[in-house]
Formats: C-alpha cells, sequence, structure tokens
C-alpha cells in the first residue's frame, strides 16, 4: 500500500468535509474491498477518514412502513434482522449468497454498493484496463470474457458488478441517501446510482467526491414469494456467473433484476410485465439489446432457466 | 505515518504505535509475535487469518489494525494451548480435521465463532426457513 494518514471521524459532516478537503482522500468503512484495491495499488489514497464510529449502524422502520438501513450497518446483521427476513427477504437470501462469514461480518451496506468490479484485467495492473486507467484500452474485450458483461457494456469496458445485495436492492426499488461536504442531502433511486461503462468506465457511480452514504431505505413491504438464484462455478464463496433476484406475486406478476450481466444490477421494469407470459419473453425482454461475447453467451439461455425454474418454485 | 491504537488481544491490553498501513494481522503477527494466525492469501479469500473480534469472525488481512481501537480480539493463541486445548482444537485433532495445519489456526477460530452465529439466529446460504432460526445441522456448518 502507499502510505496514507488516516483519522477518526465523529461525525458525518467531519468525515465529508475531511474527504473533500484532501485529494484523494476516501472513507473507510468495513475496508473489505477498498483494502484489497490498496494491497494492489488499484486504490492509492492519500488520506483515509474512518467512518466506523459515526453511529449510522441503525436499522428502523420509516414513516412510510419501509425500512431505514443505516449505511454501517454489516451485512450479517442486516441479512439476519428479523423485519429483513419477514418482509424483505429477496435482501436477506442475496446476502447471504455473498462473500463468506468472515467478510459479511465487516462488509457495510453501502460499501456493497461502493465495491468494484472484480475482472481480472482490473485487478491485473500489467494489463491494460480504461477503468483502472482511461484510455489504456481493455484485455477483456478479445481476452476471457466468460465472467463478463452481456449487456449495457461498452467499446471501454465489458465488466460487471460483482454485488448480490445490489440486486436486491434494485428489485426492491431502494433508494440511497447522502450528504455531501456542504451538508446537502439528496436522495439517489438505486436505478440511477451505478452508472453504465460507456466512455468513462472508471466513473462507477454518480457519489461525487466527499459525498458521504448515511443510509439506504426500502419502501413498504411488496409480499410476494423471494427468491436469490445464483448459478455460480462453485457452491460457496464464488461471484455469480448469473443471478436472479426475482419477487412474484400469486397473480404472476412481479419483478426480476439480474446479477453477473450488467456494470449495475440490470432491471427492465417494462419487460417485467411479460412475467405471466413466462421466462423466455420476460428475458426476451430484459436482454433484447444484449451484446454477449463468444465466450459468455452461454449466459443468456442460463438466466431463462434461472428465471423458470423461479417461477415454478414460486408457482408450486 | 504512524498513529497510536490500543486493544485488548486475548485478554491483554496492547498499545501500539503502527504504520497506518499495517493490517491486524500484520500487527498481530509481526509486532505482538502471535504468529498463529497466518497469512495465507492477504486477500480476505482463504481464511487462514480469520481472528475473533468482539464476538465476530473477521479476516485480519482485510483491516487496518488502527480501525480496532478499543476492540477485543481472539486469536488461537487466546482460545487454547498445547497444554489446555480449546474443545474445538481438540476435535480438529480427534476428527483429523486438517492436512498441512496452515490455515488450521484459522479454521479453528472460524469454527468456534460459526458456532456462535448458529447460535444467534444468523441464516446462511443453506437456511432454507428464513423464518426460523437456523439448526446446528452439518449443512449450516458446512
Amino acid at each position: 500500500m502507499r502510505p496514507f494518514s488516516y483519522q477518526r471521524a465523529k461525525t458525518a459532516a467531519e468525515a465529508a468535509e475531511a474527504v473533500a478537503q484532501a485529494p484523494g482522500a476516501r472513507f473507510i468503512a468495513g475496508g473489505t474491498n477498498l483494502l484489497d484495491l490498496m494491497k494492489l495499488q488499484i486504490e492509492t489514497p492519500g488520506h483515509l477518514v474512518d467512518i466506523n464510529g459515526l453511529g449510522l449502524d441503525e436499522i428502523e422502520t420509516t414513516p412510510e412502513g419501509g425500512l431505514r438501513i443505516g449505511a454501517l450497518v454489516r451485512n450479517t446483521d442486516l441479512a439476519a434482522d428479523t423485519r429483513v427476513r419477514k418482509d424483505y427477504g429477496l435482501l436477506s437470501r442475496a446476502l447471504v449468497a455473498g462473500a463468506s462469514g468472515q467478510l459479511r461480518n465487516k462488509a457495510t451496506t453501502a460499501g456493497n454498493l461502493l465495491q468494484r468490479t472484480r475482472c481480472p484485467y482490473f485487478y491485473d495492473t500489467n494489463q491494460p484496463c480504461n477503468k483502472r486507467r482511461p484510455g489504456s484500452g481493455c484485455a477483456a474485450i478479445g481476452g476471457f470474457s466468460r465472467n463478463h458483461a452481456i449487456v449495457g457494456a461498452s467499446e471501454a469496458c465489458i465488466a460487471t458488478h460483482p454485488s448480490d445485495m445490489a440486486i436486491a436492492m434494485s428489485a426492491l426499488d431502494a433508494t440511497v441517501e447522502t450528504v455531501r461536504p456542504d451538508g446537502a442531502k439528496r436522495k439517489i433511486a438505486i436505478a440511477d446510482f451505478h452508472r453504465l461503462p460507456g466512455t468513462k468506465p472508471e466513473i462507477e457511480t454518480v457519489i461525487e467526491a466527499g459525498e458521504l452514504i448515511t443510509a439506504v431505505t426500502l419502501p413498504k413491504p411488496v409480499g410476494g414469494t423471494h427468491v436469490y438464484h445464483k448459478v455460480r462455478d462453485r457452491a460457496s464463496y464464488a461471484f455469480a456467473l448469473i443471478s436472479v433476484g426475482a419477487i412474484v406475486q400469486k397473480d404472476g406478476t412481479g419483478r426480476v433484476a439480474l446479477g453477473g450481466v450488467a456494470h449495475k444490477p440490470w432491471r427492465v421494469e417494462a419487460a417485467e410485465a411479460e412475467l405471466p407470459r413466462g421466462a423466455k419473453a420476460t428475458v426476451s425482454a430484459m436482454l433484447a439489446d444484449a451484446k454477449p461475447t463468444h465466450e459468455n453467451a452461454f449466459k443468456v439461455p442460463l438466466i431463462e432457466r434461472a428465471l423458470g425454474a423461479i417461477l415454478t418454485q414460486a408457482r408450486g | 505515518m504512524t498513529s497510536r491504537v490500543a486493544f485488548t488481544v486475548n485478554g491483554e491490553k496492547r498499545t501500539l504505535d503502527l504504520d497506518t498501513r499495517t493490517t491486524l494481522l500484520d500487527a498481530l503477527r509481526e509486532h505482538l509475535k502471535l504468529t498463529g494466525t497466518k497469512k495465507g492469501c492477504d486477500h480476505g479469500q482463504c481464511g487462514a487469518c480469520t481472528v475473533i473480534v468482539d464476538g465476530r469472525r473477521i479476516n485480519s488481512c482485510l483491516t487496518l489494525a488502527v480501525m480496532h481501537e478499543g476492540d477485543s480480539i481472539t486469536t488461537i493463541e487466546g482460545l487454547g494451548t498445547p497444554d489446555k486445548l480449546h474443545p474445538m482444537q481438540a476435535a480438529f485433532v480427534v476428527h483429523d480435521g486438517y492436512q498441512c495445519g496452515y490455515c488450521t489456526p484459522g479454521q479453528i477460530c472460524s469454527a468456534v465463532a460459526v458456532l456462535d452465529e448458529i447460535k444467534a439466529g444468523i441464516p446462511s446460504h443453506v437456511t432454507a426457513d428464513l423464518g426460523s432460526s437456523p439448526g446446528l445441522s452439518v449443512d449450516e456448518i458446512r
């Protein structure tokens, strides 16, 4: 790691201010992604602001009957919360499908959304990567792209977002709440939070420098059967090849979000109207603009079958 | 750049002045000479560095020592000694629960903490019914 100075923030305002003041400063919460990247000098903050002491670790009900999840709530605690298990089961299922117990005990809600791709070319600092070094090229395009995006990608980048939790947040219409260094607050719909790579794959979210995520809120529960189906090479502790997060109602309507396919959770609300017509119709609509590579074309039928299995399970 | 941090390790308060880049793993091994915990991958993928912090298992390689001010840390040395094995250590011996043994301290810390996670009702990806607590089954332990 490159050398850095370190401070423990006592308030959200102090933290946001500190990161805005010191160019190249970063917040650190769980640190399970940031430190991984710092060890490889992919991230090189000169100053770290530790936000673990900010008290943003509660889960509260909102006046609308939803939940407000503090940014610092650990993945384990979020998955285990009785309200989440009962009314937002998809979120619990997605969380426990990810990482390992050790990582879930440390990783935070906001950090999980902000985590970066595990594309091996992003990780290998000897390789060209437009995300890591803008303008250097993309080694995944024309390289080993089995794990890469099939939709929403660009000529600059075909990386995927690795988070399981984000898929659930997408299907549940979460909102991200932030505070900026000047004290201004804003709410960002999860659909707008992550960016597609376009010509600037190095910019992954709409979060600005010094902007601190304080909470993620969920609307009131929508009921239905909640299933998170994750397909991966190993039975545990592996990222998704593809994943399908679905909420299916008794009348056959519902919501679907896909993981492992794009630079952000892939949800196409217009396609959800096809759910009563089955998996193939729905997935065709969701992936109408898909441009898989030769190596990852298998993801399309795999997603169809995964959603088909979910719909059968939900009906039965 | 250095920073001071104080935390309790195996019941004993320790204060260290460390390069801020020092992971908890390196603080334990290099500065406190507690070499039971191992550096397997240094990237949170192998679990050999697992320690128990405030009752929770974590990968000590993916956390900075300075982030643990005031925390209570248990390493394998704090679980048992050759003369007084922790029951989990004894069980690993009886059931031949290791091969080369390098990551075994991490696995033992992890296993001890997993039993507490199951007891606390924390679900895993094999938990069939989210509405109830996971039971102490082979699948859950695995």
